[in-house]
C-alpha cells in the first residue's frame, strides 16, 4: 500500500512541477518577450492552465452543450476505433510472428517488407481504405480501426519474433525430451517465455492504435471522434485557443489511459524477476 | 554462399510481390483508385519525378530537423538523468507514460506557433515524437551495467566520469541505436502526417493529400512510393551507422534475425 | 615471524547492511601475510563476499580497522594496490581480449609501448598467445577467466581479491586453473585473498583456510594447510590432503551449515555500493 500512496504523491508532484514550469514559461515569456521566429509567448499561443481546463466546463459553442460532454462522446468513439484496431492489430500481428517464428524461410522473405510497411504512411493510404471498406459495407469508424491495426501490428511482431526465439535453448530441449511436439512447446513454453517481450510492445501498440484512430479520422471525414474534434477547434483557434488545448489535453488522457490499461494487464498476466540493473 | 540463403528469399518474394501486383490489378480488374498497377504508378514517378522527389527532399529536411534535435536533446537528458541516478529512476515510470501521448495531435498547436508554412512547425513534431522513445531506451542502456563492472572500475580508483566514459557509455550503444532507427520512422511520420494538418505545397503530406483529393491516384501511389524510399533509406543509413560503429557486437555479426 | 608488514589486517572489523539490518560479519580479526593464500570458505550469505569487499574498500565496514599494504584500506584502493577477480569475468565485448587486459594499465596512465609489451607478457603467463586480437564472447568461461586473471595481475599488484573465480566453470576447467593459479602465484610472489565454496578447491591452493560461520559472519576456524609446494595431482591424493578437508568440514558444522538466502547478500552489497 505505501508503494501505491508513494506512487500518487509522485503523481501529484511531477504535475504540480509541470504546473509551474508552463506558468513560469509562460510569464517569463511574456515578461522578456521571448521570440523563436514567429512564436512568441502569449494567451493565444500558450493559454494559461486553468483557462484550458476551465475552457472544459464551458459551452462548445453557442447556447450548446459543455465542451467536456462533446469530448466525451467523441473520446468514447475514437477509444472504440483504436480498441477494435489494438485488438485485430495484436492478434494479427502476434499470429505473423508465431508463422515467422517456425520458418526461417519464410522470415528472410518476408521481413524486409514488413519493416518497409512501417514506413508508407499510413494517412496516405486511409482514403483508400475507408472507399474500400466503406464500398464493402462497412461502417466508416471499422475503417479507421483498420488503420489503427495497422500501426499496431509491426511491434507486436516483431517482439513476438524475438520473445519466441528467447527461449533458453535447456529448456526447449527438456521439452523434447517430454516428446511435446511443436504445438505444446508453443503453448507451455515459448509463449509463456516471451510475454515480457510481447507486453513490451503492446505498451507501445497501445499508444500507435489511440494515434492512428485519431490520424485515420481526418481523410475519412469523420467529425464523431477527437481527429474530427481537433480539426473543429483548429478553426476557431484564433478566438478560442484553450478549446484546441483542451481538446489535446483529453487526447493525451486517452493515450495514456490506453497505455496504462496495458500496464495493468501486464501485471496481471506475467510476473518478471525483477531486473538487475546497476 | 552463406550470404545468397541470407537475402535469396526476400528477393524472391519481392519478385513474386511485383508480379501479383501487376497481374492481380490488371487481371482482376480492381477499382483503378483503390491500387493502380505498378507499371502506372512507376510511369507516373517518372514522369512526375521533379516534383515528388523535390517534395520528398522538402519533407525530409523536415523529418531530419526534428532527428536531430529530438534526438539530440534526448541523449543529453540520458547522460544527465543517469549521472542523478534517484531522479532517472524516479521520473522513468512517467516518460513511458509521456510516451503514450498523440503528439501529432499537436501539429495544429505548432502551425499556429510557427506558422503554417515553416517547416520548423513539423521540426518540432518529429523532435518531440523522437524525444522520448531515445530517452527511455539510452537511459535504459546506460543504467543497465552488471553490478560487477561497476565494482571494477571502483577497483581501479576510477571515477564517475571514467565509469560514464568507459563502461555506461559504451554499454548504451546497443540501446541507442535500436531507438535511432526507431526515430528514424517516428520523424518521417511526424513530418507527413504532420503535413496533413496543414503545410507547404512543396511537403509531401501536403502532394499526396491534394492527389488523392482530386482522385489522381497514380500521384498519389507515386507520391507513397517517394516516402517510402527516403523513409528506408533514413532507416538503412542509420543501421550502416550502427555497423560501423558496433562491429564488435554479437548481435550484429549473427546470421539470425534479431 | 619477517619484518614485512603483513599485507591485509583486519581488527575488530563489524559490518551490519543500514540501522538496524543484518549482521552480516561480527568481530573478524584476521592477519594476512606476504605470499600467502589464504581462502574463506562458508555456507551462503555468511559474509565472505562482503569480506572481501571490505579489503577492497568497496563497502565500509560498520567498525574496525581495515588496513591494507601498511594503509587504511581506502588508501590502498586509490593507490591500486591490489587486483579483482570476479565470478562472472566482466570482460569489455567491445574491447579485444588484448584491450581488456590494458584496461587498468590505461587508467594508470601508462603509454602504449609499455602497456602493449607488459600485456604480452601477461596473455603469455596465463597461456593465452594468440588470442589478443579475439573478442571475449568468442572465448570459453575458462579462457575469460584467465583473461580477468591476466588483467588483475596487469599492473603487479601486491595483493589479489578473487571471489569464488571457478564457480561457474566445469570441475575440469576449475582444475586446470587451480594448477595455473597455483604456478603464477609462485611466480609472482603475490598474496591471494580466494573466496570459494569448495572445501576441496580452498585446501587443494591455499596456505591457510579460514572457515566462517552463518549470517552473522564470524571466523569459526583457521586451518592451517602444512601441504608440501608445489601443489600438484599427487598431492590431491595425499593422506594428509583428505585430513585437512575432514577439518574444514568439521569446523564448518560446528559452525552450522544453514543455506541462507541466497543473492540476499548480494542484494545488500549492490544497494550499499549504490551500484
Amino acid at each position: 500500500m505505501r508503494s501505491a500512496l508513494q506512487r500518487v504523491g509522485l503523481t501529484a508532484l511531477v504535475l504540480v512541477v509541470l504546473y509551474a514550469l508552463w506558468e513560469g514559461f509562460k510569464w517569463f515569456g511574456e515578461a522578456s518577450a521571448f521570440r523563436l521566429g514567429t512564436f512568441e509567448v502569449n494567451d493565444r499561443t500558450l493559454p494559461h492552465v486553468h483557462d484550458i481546463i476551465g475552457q472544459l466546463f464551458e459551452p462548445s459553442r453557442r447556447n450548446g452543450p459543455l465542451l467536456i460532454e462533446v469530448l466525451w462522446d467523441a473520446t468514447l468513439f475514437t477509444a472504440k476505433e483504436a480498441a477494435v484496431g489494438f485488438l485485430m492489430g495484436a492478434v494479427f500481428g502476434f499470429a505473423i510472428g508465431v508463422v515467422l517464428a517456425h520458418s526461417r524461410l519464410l522470415q528472410r522473405g518476408f521481413m524486409p517488407y514488413i519493416v518497409a510497411s512501417q514506413t508508407v504512411p499510413i494517412l496516405a493510404i486511409a482514403p483508400m481504405v475507408v472507399i474500400w471498406l466503406g464500398g464493402r459495407g462497412l461502417p466508416d469508424w471499422f475503417s479507421v480501426a483498420v488503420i489503427a491495426a495497422y500501426l499496431t501490428f509491426f511491434p507486436v511482431t516483431i517482439n513476438t519474433l524475438r520473445g519466441l526465439h528467447a527461449v533458453d535453448r535447456r529448456a526447449l530441449d527438456l521439452m523434447r525430451s517430454y516428446a511435446g511436439g511443436a504445438w505444446p512447446i508453443l503453448w507451455k513454453l515459448r509463449v509463456p517465455a516471451s510475454m515480457p517481450y510481447l507486453f513490451s510492445a503492446l505498451k507501445v501498440s497501445a499508444t500507435a492504435s489511440v494515434v492512428g484512430a485519431i490520424i485515420g479520422e481526418l481523410p475519412a471525414s469523420i467529425q464523431s471522434g477527437l481527429g474530427g474534434a481537433i480539426l473543429n477547434f483548429n478553426q476557431y483557434y484564433a478566438t478560442s485557443p484553450a478549446s484546441l488545448w483542451a481538446t489535446n489535453l483529453i487526447a493525451a488522457l486517452l493515450g495514456i489511459t490506453f497505455f496504462l490499461a496495458v500496464v495493468g494487464a501486464e501485471k496481471l498476466v506475467v510476473r518478471r524477476a525483477p531486473e538487475n540493473v546497476a | 554462399m552463406r550470404r545468397v540463403r541470407d537475402w535469396a528469399p526476400a528477393v524472391l518474394v519481392f519478385l513474386l510481390g511485383i508480379a501479383a501486383w501487376e497481374g492481380g490489378t490488371r487481371g482482376l480488374n480492381v477499382e483503378r483508385f483503390l491500387l493502380p498497377p505498378l507499371s502506372d504508378i512507376l510511369r507516373t514517378l517518372w514522369e512526375e519525378g521533379d516534383t515528388l522527389w523535390g517534395a520528398g527532399f522538402f519533407t525530409f529536411k523536415e523529418a531530419l530537423g526534428g532527428f536531430v534535435i529530438g534526438c539530440g536533446l534526448a541523449i543529453l537528458a540520458a547522460l544527465v538523468l543517469a549521472r542523478w541516478k534517484r531522479l532517472g529512476g524516479a521520473l522513468m515510470p512517467y516518460m513511458i507514460a509521456a510516451n503514450a501521448i498523440p503528439i501529432i495531435a499537436f501539429a495544429p498547436i505548432t502551425n499556429n506557433w510557427f506558422g503554417l508554412l515553416n517547416p520548423l512547425s513539423k521540426m518540432v513534431i518529429a523532435a518531440v515524437l523522437c524525444f522520448f522513445p531515445v530517452l527511455v531506451n539510452m537511459l535504459r542502456g546506460l543504467t543497465s551495467v552488471r553490478p560487477s563492472s561497476i565494482e571494477l572500475m571502483r577497483s581501479y580508483a576510477a571515477g564517475e566520469v571514467e565509469i560514464f566514459r568507459r563502461v555506461r557509455i559504451p554499454n548504451s550503444l546497443p540501446y541507442l541505436f535500436s531507438a535511432l532507427k526507431l526515430a528514424t520512422v517516428l520523424a518521417m511520420i511526424g513530418a507527413i502526417v504532420g503535413d496533413y494538418f496543414g503545410g507547404s505545397q512543396e511537403a509531401l503530406g501536403i502532394q499526396i493529400r491534394r492527389s488523392a483529393g482530386v482522385f489522381a491516384f497514380d500521384e498519389a501511389w507515386a507520391a507513397i512510393m517517394v516516402a517510402s524510399v527516403l523513409g528506408i533509406a533514413f532507416y538503412a543509413a542509420v543501421a550502416l551507422a550502427e555497423r560501423l560503429t558496433m562491429g564488435w557486437h554479437p548481435s550484429a555479426r549473427s546470421a539470425q534475425a534479431d | 615471524m619477517s619484518e614485512e608488514h603483513a599485507v591485509v589486517s583486519l581488527r575488530n572489523v563489524d559490518k551490519q547492511f543500514g540501522e538496524g539490518g543484518v549482521v552480516a560479519l561480527d568481530s573478524i580479526d584476521l592477519e594476512v601475510e606476504p605470499r600467502d593464500f589464504v581462502s574463506l570458505i562458508g555456507p551462503s550469505g555468511c559474509g565472505k563476499s562482503t569480506l572481501l569487499r571490505i579489503v577492497g574498500d568497496l563497502i565500509q565496514p560498520t567498525s574496525g580497522e581495515v588496513v591494507v599494504n601498511g594503509k587504511p584500506a581506502r588508501q590502498a584502493r586509490l593507490d591500486h594496490d591490489y587486483g579483482i577477480v570476479f565470478q562472472d569475468a566482466v570482460l569489455y565485448d567491445w574491447r579485444t581480449v588484448g584491450r581488456n587486459i590494458e584496461l587498468p594499465l590505461e587508467m594508470l596512465g601508462w603509454d602504449r609501448k609499455r602497456r602493449q609489451e607488459r600485456m604480452r607478457e601477461m596473455v603469455e603467463l596465463v597461456e593465452l598467445s594468440g588470442f589478443e586480437r579475439n573478442h571475449p564472447w568468442q572465448l570459453s568461461g575458462g579462457m575469460q577467466q584467465r583473461v580477468s586473471i591476466a588483467r588483475a595481475l596487469s599492473f603487479s599488484p601486491p595483493l589479489l581479491l578473487m571471489d569464488e573465480p571457478f564457480g561457474a566453470l566445469d570441475e575440469m576447467t576449475r582444475e586446470r586453473l587451480n594448477d595455473e593459479l597455483l604456478r603464477i602465484w609462485a611466480g609472482t610472489g603475490s598474496t591471494i585473498v580466494f573466496v570459494t565454496h569448495s572445501i576441496a578447491e580452498a585446501v587443494f591452493l591455499s596456505t591457510r583456510v579460514v572457515v566462517m560461520s552463518p549470517r552473522p559472519g564470524r571466523i569459526q576456524g583457521i586451518v592451517d594447510v602444512d601441504l608440501p609446494q608445489p601443489r600438484t595431482q599427487a598431492t590431491r591424493e595425499q593422506t594428509r590432503y583428505a585430513e585437512l578437508i575432514r577439518e574444514v568440514r568439521r569446523l564448518l558444522r560446528l559452525g552450522g551449515l544453514d543455506v541462507e538466502d541466497e543473492g540476499v547478500e548480494e542484494q545488500l552489497i549492490v544497494a550499499e555500493e549504490r551500484l
